[in-house]
């Protein structure tokens, strides 16, 4: 098991409780199924404080929505295998009873989702799904209560008329305000933990943004620690403090925003920050798409997951790549930077190689402070 | 919602005269002259050509055909005076003309059935629901488990058998071979002169022929929708909310997975009050069901003319009811 060491905390973000809000170990989560067992999750250690936003990125299928839906316990306990340890707040809730789980569900971590129309259920009012998710937490709350509590939170995550639209249904709402509501949902009970899994993907560019925004102030106030799972880099950029790259099931990189984002030592990496489109670049600039595709769990790939897509392997001495998974180890900006790869010189290969292609104004800012 | 419903309403009143027009063409029209069933029966099989011109005189059928209709449908609003032979006989609104056995207006027989087939609907369908909805709920909760497997292998398999067949199986079974005590004498006894207990004994095999035959379809039916609403988001949702299970099954699963039910049943019903043929036939109730069969079999022009016309307008009504019920269960269903 490799272990993260914890992101910088002051004695003032402390909990009651010592160390950070949610503290992921060794996480593995499998599905049985008919063809055998599929790993979706392994060795996945993170940590998220309270006040600081975690974004996960990969892509489909690299295990971000998994390991997530394992911390909120919405795996079917007959369909999942979960092993390792997940603290919500001290609190260990790998093997917590169902009854416990859902205490904590909704109340002390929250989850809001992509697809806000499918999310919401079409046959209930937008007040009525907000008010049962604060009743079911509050059981001494009288609906009224409840209802002036959905009104409130709908006027903070800034629905107009927020006492009028509280009776509409979700199909009456815009694609923005689904998401809204879908936010002042999750909310609504002033979760320590929430989780957003791709909460703009559904949505068009400016109201992303919107989204985004309303995310981060609300986080500032709530004071809530926030997972954010996403596939967009830009996403990453804006919002997250620390940063967790997924492949096939496992981290293969994990620091600070600016380290993962200036400084990345993982070739996987380095293909995400390749792909992104720069609207400043010109307009003949390529974009440079990872080749291959995502690995299949049920077989995954022997050694590094990665390298039959790798274009770096060759690089490597010998068959390491394909014969041995690289550790999780201290990469060379920093200590709490880490990275899964054999490249013995990823900085250089990085400066070299990459940067070139994809933010050439870069290199040369970095050889002229070289020099 | 009114507009639609009055809307819908006068479709529906188009749609019963255009069935009422055809079944009046089709017996005009058919190989044997409509007069010939009636002259055949009150002469005994020696219906000869200058008889049959007496009935066909005095039944109108010699007059042109739309002047027949125009005053068959005067009738069932005003009523009228039928004259068959040298006997007038008098039909009053709404006339759907004299049954050509027993010369009785059509209506007052069709009034008097209704009862029965309405006894036998409302219990079979009542049985059906109250345990094919429940089951197929805890199959889908199970899904995938040998007891849903063995569950819904053996429901299709009840489900495969002919209907009539399996009625026959019941009522032999259980009349016959083990003679089940109280309800073996089946029949339709009204509740206003036999009692409740003979009315309930008298139906109450048909009802659980019905019951278990309709219980097979809406377990599966349930089954399907339910397992389709528990696949979705908002159930996802739901249970990440921290809702107990009960809630997320019931309030969230359910409530999705009735609609397509609802519709279903809506139509189902609909067939089942218009007369049940099998049911009433086998176990002896004398519905509308088994009343059509006589008339069908007796060549009794008028009954079976009047109880295409009830099926038509009981089928009517269902659909806009289920239509009208569909809008309020899903909210996103406007009514224009």
């Amino acid at each position: 098991m490799t272990s993260v060491p914890m992101t910088q905390s002051s004695a003032a973000d402390r909990d009651a409780h010592d160390g950070p809000y949610l503290q992921v170990e060794d996480l593995k989560v499998t599905f049985p199924t008919q063809d055998g067992p599929v790993t979706a999750v392994q060795g996945l250690t993170y940590s998220v404080e309270k006040g600081k936003t975690l974004g996960i990125v990969g892509e489909s299928g690299s295990g971000k929505s998994v390991s997530s839906m394992a911390v909120m316990g919405l795996h079917d306990a007959k369909s999942a295998q979960i092993s390792g340890s997940i603290r919500v707040g001290g609190t260990e809730v790998v093997g917590l009873s169902e009854s416990k789980m859902r205490d904590l569900r909704g109340n002390s971590m929250a989850m809001i989702f992509q697809d806000a129309l499918a999310a919401l259920h079409p046959f209930y009012k937008i007040g009525g799904q907000l008010e049962e998710a604060y009743l079911v937490h509050h059981s001494s709350a009288s609906k009224r209560d409840a209802r002036r509590k959905a009104i409130e939170m709908l006027d903070r995550v800034g629905i107009p008329q927020p006492d009028r639209r509280v009776d509409d249904f979700p199909h009456q709402f815009s694609g923005g305000m689904r998401q809204r509501a879908m936010i002042a949902m999750g909310l609504i009970n002033d979760p320590s933990l929430l989780i957003a899994d791709e909460p703009t993907t559904a949505l068009d560019v400016t109201v992303q943004a919107q989204i985004l925004d309303l995310l981060q102030d609300l986080q500032r106030e709530f004071n809530s620690a926030v997972i954010i799972i996403t596939h967009d880099l830009g996403v990453i950029a804006e919002m997250a403090d620390d940063v967790l790259v997924m492949y096939a099931g496992r981290c293969v990189e994990y620091g600070t925003t600016k380290q993962i984002l200036t400084a990345p030592e993982m070739p996987y990496t380095w293909g995400l920050l390749s792909s992104i489109p720069d609207v400043s670049a010109s307009t003949d600039a390529r974009l440079i798409p990872i080749p291959g595709n995502p690995p299949s769990l049920l077989r995954p790939p022997s050694g590094c997951s990665f390298h039959p897509r790798c274009v770096h392997s060759d690089k490597v001495p010998g068959d390491l790549c394909s014969t041995q998974l690289p550790e999780l180890l201290p990469a060379s900006s920093g200590t709490a930077h880490l990275k899964r790869c054999h490249l013995a010189d990823p900085v250089g290969v990085y400066q070299s190689e990459v940067l070139p292609e994809i933010a050439p104004e870069l290199v040369d800012e970095l050889s002229e402070e070289t020099r | 919602m009114f507009a639609y419903v009055v809307k819908r309403l006068i479709s529906g009143v188009l749609v019963v005269t255009l069935v009422s027009i055809a079944i009046f063409l089709l017996f005009w029209y058919g190989p044997s002259s409509p007069a010939q069933p009636i002259c055949d029966r009150e002469t005994s099989n020696r219906c000869s050509a200058a008889k049959l011109e007496i009935y066909e005189r005095t039944l109108g059928y010699d007059n042109p055909v739309y002047e027949e209709y125009g005053k068959y449908v005067k009738g069932i609003f005003v009523g009228r005076t039928l004259t068959i032979a040298s006997n007038e006989y008098d039909c009053s609104a709404p006339c759907l003309g004299l049954s050509f056995r027993t010369k009785q207006p059509v209506k007052e027989e069709l009034v008097s059935r209704i009862p029965a087939t309405f006894s036998i609907a409302i219990g079979g369908a009542f049985l059906y629901l109250l345990f094919g909805v429940p089951i197929g709920v805890a199959a889908a909760r199970r899904r995938g488990t040998v007891a849903d497997k063995a569950l819904v292998s053996s429901f299709l398999f009840i489900s495969s058998i002919p209907y009539y067949l399996f009625a026959l199986l019941t009522w032999l079974y259980l009349t016959i071979t083990f003679e089940v005590p109280f309800f073996s004498d089946t029949g339709y006894f009204p509740i206003t002169q036999d009692g409740p207990f003979k009315w309930f004994s008298g139906l109450f095999l048909a009802w659980v022929a019905l019951g278990i035959f309709g219980c097979t379809q809406y377990t599966r039916f349930t089954r399907g929708a339910m397992v389709e609403a528990l696949s979705e988001d908002y159930i996802r949702t739901a249970k990440a909310k921290g809702l107990p299970t009960r809630t997320i099954v019931y309030r969230h699963g359910l409530r999705a997975a009735l609609v397509p039910v609802v519709t279903i049943f809506g139509i189902d019903f609909g067939t089942l009050l218009a007369g049940t043929i099998f049911t009433e036939r086998i176990f002896e109730v004398q519905g509308i069901g088994w009343w059509s069969l006589e008339a069908v079999q007796g060549r009794d022009l008028p009954v079976v003319q009047a109880t295409a016309l009830f099926s038509a307008v009981v089928l009517i009504i269902s659909n806009l009811l289920v239509d009208v019920v569909y809008s309020v269960l899903d909210p996103r269903v406007r009514l224009s």
